[in-house]
């Protein structure tokens, strides 16, 4: 038993682990020599002006954008180029979209229980129970039979974050999960976030939402220009950052806000 | 006005259009399924079958219906014996209804490809993310968000060829409509304008329901979004 236990876990290195990651968008060099290490249960949350590459970044972990050179790992696994092997550990990152991307031809639970049925195998009886316990616990069990286009955004992005953990992903990638959202729905995303983030998901959350940062996040990065700029533990980063550029950052959110 | 109705009495014309519905029902069969296959090998990630769907459409979508017709009968099967068995004149039906196949299924491919335009760029990025490799991603969330995109032009396409069914006529199927017609004319020297009437309201008669129809169900078959 205990061996078994072994064998599953015999890996300990970080969950996402980037190296000298290389992306140009012709001139624009997007993605600059990125280094990055995301331990088990760590929540990272990635700020930055726009442009920076802090998006790209997030989608270049489970491939949506290609690299120029360096290497992505997954729970040490390389990333494949491309095909089933792709596919498959595709399975094991959640995404999260700016703009909630919920399958518009589905109902909500089937938007949650496609990746269970047809990528993992599982029965459809089990996967609606699951689907449903999820839905649950994001607080859209009562629109399950619904189509996404009649929620609202907030409730969309809720049922996106349950299609995500229905696939039980070792990580979750937040693309600007709230940037689309009316402001008085950010917050009910931004807590079932927070839930996630102590739970001890795993996560890396590109965002504008300073409190999500404050509140749940084990380490901020700070990017600019395609590189990392400054890396700290939220408070730190916030009451003391290091750099000019984060220095600038900051003091144009507060003198927004 | 007697004179015209005889027409209906010495010719089976019902029986025409019932061929060309035939020759319809069964090319559209055969050009749904080759145009959705053409449409899966464009918008494919590997090159060289999108090379292959492109090609195709534009060899046979720039070819004209009738010289595709005129292959199947002469060359096909005049020249090199191939043959789609059934008597005489099945085979020359079952030629026809290949190359009608053949030719509007680089349309249905183009109809398809437009339906797929309507579905964002998103809904195919979040069915990779949750694992779905290109061809489940295709069958479970694109093509079926495309198809019901591509309702209007896919009706089009349909339309198109229930009238392009008489270009069958070249085929040597010869009891369709415009073959029927033909025959018509030339016994019927008297009344050439009626006849030609007559076959002109047949076929608006079965066309204008199948605009209808697909005006109809895009509305109702429209995703919202």
């Amino acid at each position: 038993m205990k061996r078994d236990h072994a064998t599953q876990s015999s890996y300990n290195g970080p969950i996402v682990e980037l190296t000298k990651v290389n992306k140009h968008y012709g001139a624009l060099h997007v993605l600059n020599d990125i280094n990055l290490q995301v331990p088990k249960g760590e929540v990272v949350v990635i700020l930055g002006p726009s442009g920076s590459g802090k998006s790209t970044l997030c989608r270049a972990i489970n491939r949506l954008e290609t690299i120029d050179d360096g290497s992505i790992k997954i729970d040490g696994k390389t990333l494949p180029e491309e095909g089933k092997a792709l596919a498959t550990l595709r399975a094991d990152v959640g995404m999260v979209f700016q703009s909630f991307n919920l399958f518009a031809h589905k109902t909500i639970l089937e938007n949650v229980t496609l990746g269970p049925i047809k990528v993992k195998g599982m029965k459809k009886s089990e996967a609606d129970k699951l689907a449903m316990q999820l839905l649950e616990r994001v607080g859209v069990a009562n629109q399950a039979g619904k189509l996404p286009a009649q929620l609202s955004g907030g409730q969309q992005q809720r049922v996106a974050i349950a299609r995500a953990l229905a696939m039980k992903p070792k990580v979750m990638l937040f693309d600007e999960p709230t940037s689309a959202l009316d402001p008085e729905m950010i917050n009910e995303v931004l807590d079932t976030m927070v839930g996630l983030a102590k739970e001890g998901m795993t996560m890396l959350v590109v965002t504008h939402e300073m409190g999500f940062a404050r509140k749940a996040a084990d380490r901020v990065i700070f990017m600019a220009d395609g590189k990392i700029v400054e890396q700290a533990p939220p408070n730190e980063f916030f009451t003391n950052p290091q750099t000019d550029r984060a220095k600038d950052f900051l003091g144009k959110l507060i003198t927004n806000h | 006005m007697e004179n015209y109705l005889t027409i209906f009495t010495e010719y089976d014309i019902p029986g025409a259009f019932w061929v060309n519905i035939q020759l319809t029902f069964w090319a559209a069969i055969g050009a749904l399924v080759l145009g959705t296959i053409l449409a899966m090998l464009r918008i494919s990630p590997v090159a060289s079958f999108q090379a292959i769907g492109t090609s195709y459409v534009n060899l046979i979508r720039n070819t004209p219906l009738t010289i595709i017709i005129l292959f199947g009968v002469l060359a096909l099967y005049g020249q090199l014996g191939f043959n789609l068995g059934g008597e005489f004149h099945e085979n020359f039906f079952r030629l026809a209804v290949m190359g009608l196949a053949l030719y509007h299924a680089a349309f249905v491919c183009e109809a398809i490809r437009s339906g797929v335009n309507t579905v964002p760029l998103g809904q195919a990025e979040a069915a990779r993310a949750i694992g779905l490799s290109f061809m489940p991603a295709a069958r479970l969330v694109i093509l079926p968000q495309a198809f019901r995109g591509a309702i209007v032009p896919l009706g089009n396409t349909l339309i198109a060829l229930i009238k392009n069914s008489t270009v069958a006529a070249v085929g040597s199927v010869a009891t369709e409509a415009s073959s029927v017609m033909k025959t018509m004319i030339e016994f019927r020297a008297d009344i050439v304008i009626p006849i030609f009437l007559t076959f002109a309201i047949g076929f608006v008669i079965i066309v204008i329901p199948v605009g209808l129809l697909t005006t109809w169900l895009s509305k109702k078959l429209a995703v919202a979004r």
